[in-house]
């Protein structure tokens, strides 16, 4: 078997991307932030996962809501965002939020703090969360973006959405690949899961049939210290 | 008639009833030495290992104390109760039980026994294993996973009252794996039920018997043991290794320079065993066989990928003695008995001296005929190897692997397993584990960390009580909380794992499986294997050349490609690594040249050029060689320790070599040899001492640095998977759906990474950890390695390539590349996308 090491050599970010005007940076970490707009939107965080597949008797470890507002203070210190929104199945079920962790509730609120802050309803968590500010909304018209959880069926420039968990997988050196991405081709863009127990789907299965305009769609593969933008031509299935 | 013989037909007469007599003598049989130890054995009480060789009369001495006292009991009178099952028969194969039914048939027929014999394996349909609840066979033969089924059920101990015996086949292979450690608790089980219950261990030869006497009973007192009785003898197995015309090749796996001199083989003999050591060399050595088949010889393929149906067919073939050949892989390797093979050839290395020894028992399955084999080398080590091999199997060594300490992934399957089948005290539970040799050195905080694990997940932050599986009621008695939870339970018992893979799928060429439904599955493959083709790329399978068109949900849609060239199926590496034994065995050969004349002239010479050009390493040495090549340095060391331990070794060496500041780009480990290539040149690093190659290799290497490379090695991250399915923390099915191999894999990744960061001491990463360092990571071995080589490592700083390393140089860029850093993959796809763009 062989094996290939790192290599360390220095990576650049990534320039920002266009989405119907707006200039945006896709973080490798997996939120996109808007500079003009001080607006940073996450997807997907699906909190209390673990907890509510145990009610079903898979006990999985209940740390994921730990660690998924770990990365997600890490990021909110990094970009001191004056507006975010969380774009949809910020709980894995409507319950989630009650069933919360007194010490995560708080460093929540404590992100939360001094920002406005949206919760998208998504399908998991239709309803406001429990006993959390921030305000509810089905969706959330900024400028010429327009930001909801599932994306829709008809083309919507400027549409962010979430929903899908998009992956994308490039095969190089008879390697295979696989890393969450951001989905965007120039007028809409599809968010990866930020939730620590979140699963994902790929950007050429039939799900995303008719979403994006072939020609120009790009996957945002996150890696390690950047992303990677990769045309649909290099994309494989599966 | 020698006075052995005679004595042990006066003991036959002793034991054995009047019918069985007469039917040895109508068979003009008489029964064997060791049928009639055993026999007096059980009669005595006592449970029982028989060592013996295949063709020895292993089955039939087995359950002749079952049938010598089923015959003797008097008949159930119309009205009283029924009786239970009398004789367990476990086997580590579905098939095996099948056959032994068949093979057990006879004799009870023909001699009139009042004896029921029946098998309940995974395929027995539902109506029948209703039945055998209420009316069970006298006999039953089955598999470990369908007894942990039985002893899961409410009504376990009223449904194994009646038992005496348990026969258990094959124990050599059952053992050494976690389904070894499932049946022994099983057992445990068993015995807390009925506390006199016999056990039958029937084995090939293994190194360690004490290691199976202790399995086969209670070990509370502690250390005891089962009688032994061993058959040894047999005619000794006439083994060569083909002497090629043509040359042996440096590297590789195929063998395909032997194709000719192998057809003609089987030319000469009525029915040829072909043994290799993976799936995709049985494919590659069928492929060029058919190539050959002038006379267009019945040459067949069976291994464990191919669909059931075909298989079923070629073993039906082989059993009418229909074929001349077949190419198998380790399926075939278990005590099934089908047809008059009369030569067993071994493509390749087998890897360890017991393995080569039970293949070659396949052929002749008469005891007192020598069995023929033929070894065929791939590559020059492989010559060494198999003259190491053969060398040993004339002298009976063995080198079966060590037994190892039961997983606590399947005690917390088990424990969930006893609740579901009745309320359990935990000190009387862990007093019944320690029992089972497997688990004699538990300790109770472990065991009661495992019930903690088994209820809540056992996490330090204490958020799941309210969804506990079991519950501690006011008696004292664990209690699963919801008929639910034995429901899935019953849907993921056992600890065999499936590697996620795809249905193969014949279709239209260019069709990508759209357009039609498709025809015939031909088998199943590896996912990851299938993620790595693109449409129209081609591959063997099945024997067939196939082209890829696509993978459409859990299937992978292929046309046929008849007459192209295939990429080859990946090489997944030999199965097993190159056993200690071995190992060692070939360092002492390349240590004495007077062995060397043994050994194929070209193959001599190659050892005499190395002895020229650099030097051969002493029996306990480990040669270090380096040299530079094109615009890189090479370092290349040669253990000999198999390549599990050396791909750990790589891994920890290219960490240390990267803060040493020689900028290493890779390596590749085969089971002879380790290289590792880089910018700056470790030569003359060592020669500074700039590291020394002592500090290089010290035994701390197995601390901080193998903690920090685990920290997220895809290796633990599969063992992990294996954990949290066996220990139930991922279900492998949920009633009413099944998961695919891809959902489980991202999902306990996730899981891993979670659990590392916020709990590295949970239970589970403790399994996981234990597993690794015996399974694919092999510490034990590297650092048993480590601690000899101390103040024993020879350099050689060569101004070039020497002969030893050409063979592991060659490997380099063949093997698929694995590896942690698939960021630059990604930065190579993104530059392309870059160029493409004109953007940089």
């Amino acid at each position: 078997m062989t094996f290939a090491l790192a290599m360390t050599a220095p990576l650049a970010d990534a320039d920002p991307v266009g989405i119907a005007g707006e200039r945006a940076i896709c973080d490798r970490r997996g939120v996109l932030y808007f500079p003009e707009l001080r607006l940073l939107t996450v997807s997907d965080l699906h909190l209390e996962k673990g907890s509510s597949l145990a009610r079903r008797g898979a006990l999985i470890p209940p740390y994921d809501t730990g660690a998924t507002l770990l990365r997600l203070q890490a990021v909110i210190a990094a970009y001191q965002p004056a507006i975010v929104i969380s774009l949809g199945d910020s709980f894995h079920d409507g319950g989630g939020a009650a069933r919360m962790h007194s010490s995560f509730r708080e460093r929540l609120e404590r992100m939360m703090a001094g920002r406005d802050w949206f919760w998208v309803a998504g399908n998991h968590d239709p309803d406001a969360p429990a006993d959390l500010p921030g305000e509810t909304v089905r969706e959330l018209a900024v400028g010429s973006l327009v930001f909801r959880h599932e994306p829709s069926a008809v083309r919507v420039e400027g549409e962010i959405s979430g929903h899908l968990h998009p992956c994308a997988r490039i095969v190089q050196q008879g390697r295979s690949v696989r890393r969450r991405c951001f989905a965007g081709d120039g007028g809409r863009m599809i968010m990866p899961a930020f939730g620590a127990y979140t699963g994902s789907l790929n950007v050429l299965d039939r799900a995303y049939a008719g979403l994006f305009r072939r020609e120009t769609l790009m996957a945002y593969m996150l890696g390690t210290e950047r992303i990677f933008a990769i045309s649909h031509a290099m994309l494989r299935p599966g | 008639m020698t006075e052995q013989l005679r004595l042990a037909e006066q003991n036959a007469a002793v034991h054995l009833p009047e019918p069985f007599l007469k039917w040895f003598a109508e068979k003009g049989w008489s029964p064997r030495a060791h049928q009639i130890e055993l026999l007096a054995t059980a009669q005595a009480g006592q449970s029982v290992l028989l060592i013996a060789p295949t063709g020895a009369g292993k089955t039939l001495a087995g359950f002749l104390p079952s049938l010598t006292e089923l015959a003797g009991r008097p008949r159930r009178k119309p009205g009283q109760a029924r009786r239970g099952i009398h004789t367990l028969y476990i086997s580590p194969l579905k098939a095996l039980a099948v056959d032994i039914e068949r093979n057990l048939g006879k004799p009870v027929e023909e001699i009139g026994l009042p004896v029921t014999i029946e098998t309940r394996t995974g395929d027995t349909p539902a109506h029948k294993r209703q039945r055998q609840k209420l009316a069970p066979p006298d006999i039953l033969l089955t598999t470990p996973e369908q007894l942990a089924l039985l002893i899961a059920a409410p009504d376990a101990r009223r449904f194994f009252e009646d038992l005496h015996y348990v026969v258990l086949d094959e124990l050599h292979s059952l053992v050494t794996s976690k389904r070894g450690h499932l049946l022994s608790l099983g057992l445990a089980r068993l015995r807390s039920f009925v506390p006199d219950l016999q056990t039958i261990g029937l084995s090939a030869t293994v190194a360690e018997p004490d290691e199976l006497r202790r399995w086969l009973v209670s070990q509370n007192p502690p250390g005891g043991m089962a009688e032994l009785i061993v058959v040894t003898g047999g005619a000794k197995p006439e083994i060569s290794i083909l002497d090629s015309e043509e040359r042996v090749p440096w590297a590789g796996h195929s063998a395909r320079y032997a194709t000719p001199e192998i057809y003609s083989e089987i030319k000469r003999h009525k029915t040829t065993l072909l043994f290799v050591n993976t799936r995709s060399q049985a494919e590659l050595l069928f492929q060029e066989l058919w190539r050959v088949n002038e006379d267009t010889l019945p040459i067949a393929l069976h291994h464990g990928s191919l669909d059931v149906a075909q298989r079923r067919r070629v073993e039906k073939a082989m059993g009418e003695n229909a074929l001349r050949a077949i190419v198998a892989t380790s399926t075939l390797d278990l005590g099934i008995d089908w047809g008059d093979v009369d030569l067993v050839v071994h493509v390749g290395a087998p890897k360890g001296a017991s393995r080569l020894a039970q293949r070659i028992g396949r052929a002749n399955h008469r005891m007192d005929e020598p069995s023929k084999a033929i070894l065929i080398p791939a590559n020059r080590f492989e010559v060494l190897e198999c003259r190491a091999a053969l060398d040993a199997n004339y002298l009976g060594a063995q080198d079966t692997p060590p037994l190892v300490n039961g997983g606590l992934d399947v005690l917390a399957q088990h424990v969930l397993g006893c609740a579901c089948g009745a309320p359990f005290h935990a000190d009387a539970l862990f007093e019944e584990v320690r029992t089972a040799a497997p688990y004699a050195s538990l300790d109770r905080p472990t065991f009661d960390r495992v019930i903690d694990f088994v209820a809540t997940g056992g996490y330090a932050l204490k958020n799941y009580e309210r969804y506990a599986r079991i519950r501690l009621n006011k008696d004292g008695l664990w209690r699963v909380s919801n008929p639910r939870i034995a429901q899935q339970y019953r849907l993921n018992v056992g600890t065999i794992i499936e590697v996620p893979a795809l249905n193969v799928r014949y279709v239209q060429a260019g069709s990508k499986g759209s357009a039609s439904r498709g025809g015939r599955v031909l088998g199943k493959i590896e996912e990851a294997f299938l993620e790595t083709l693109t449409h129209g790329d081609t591959f063997m399978f099945a024997g067939k050349v196939l082209r890829f068109e696509g993978i459409r949900e859990n299937e992978c849609f292929v046309s046929n490609a008849p007459g192209s060239d295939s990429k080859v199926p990946y090489y997944g590496g030999g199965k097993f690594p190159l056993s200690t034994y071995l190992a060692e065995q070939v360092r002492i050969m390349l240590d004495d040249p007077q062995r060397w004349k043994k050994l194929p002239e070209q193959v001599a010479d190659w050892l005499r050029f190395q002895a020229d050009k650099s030097v051969l390493p002493k029996r306990d040495d480990l040669l270090i060689e380096t040299f530079p090549r094109g615009n890189r340095y090479y370092l290349v060391a040669y253990p000999f320790e198999g390549r599990l331990a050396h791909q750990t070794l790589g891994m920890l060496l290219t960490r240390r070599l990267d803060r040493a500041g020689a900028r290493p780009l890779g390596f590749v480990a085969t089971d002879y040899a380790l290289a590792i290539w880089s910018l700056a040149d470790m030569g003359r690093m060592f020669r500074a001492k700039k590291p020394s190659l002592a500090a290089l290799f010290d035994q701390d290497m197995l601390g901080d640095d193998l903690e920090a490379w685990l920290a997220d090695s895809w290796l633990l991250k599969r063992t992990f998977r294996n954990c949290a399915l066996i220990s139930g923390l991922i279900e492998k099915r949920h009633p009413g759906q099944e998961k695919s191999g891809r959902q489980v894999t991202v999902s306990t990744d996730l899981i891993y990474d979670v659990l590392r960061s916020h709990e590295p001491d949970h239970i589970l990463l403790q399994a996981t950890r234990a597993d690794a360092a015996t399974g694919l990571l092999d510490v034990s071995r590297l650092a048993e390695m480590l601690s000899r080589i101390q103040g024993r490592i020879v350099h050689k700083n060569l101004e070039q390539i020497s002969p030893l390393a050409v063979p592991i140089m060659l490997e380099i860029g063949k093997m698929p590349v694995h590896g942690e850093a698939d960021d630059t993959l990604l930065m190579d796809a993104a530059t392309l996308v870059e160029e493409a763009m004109g953007t940089k």
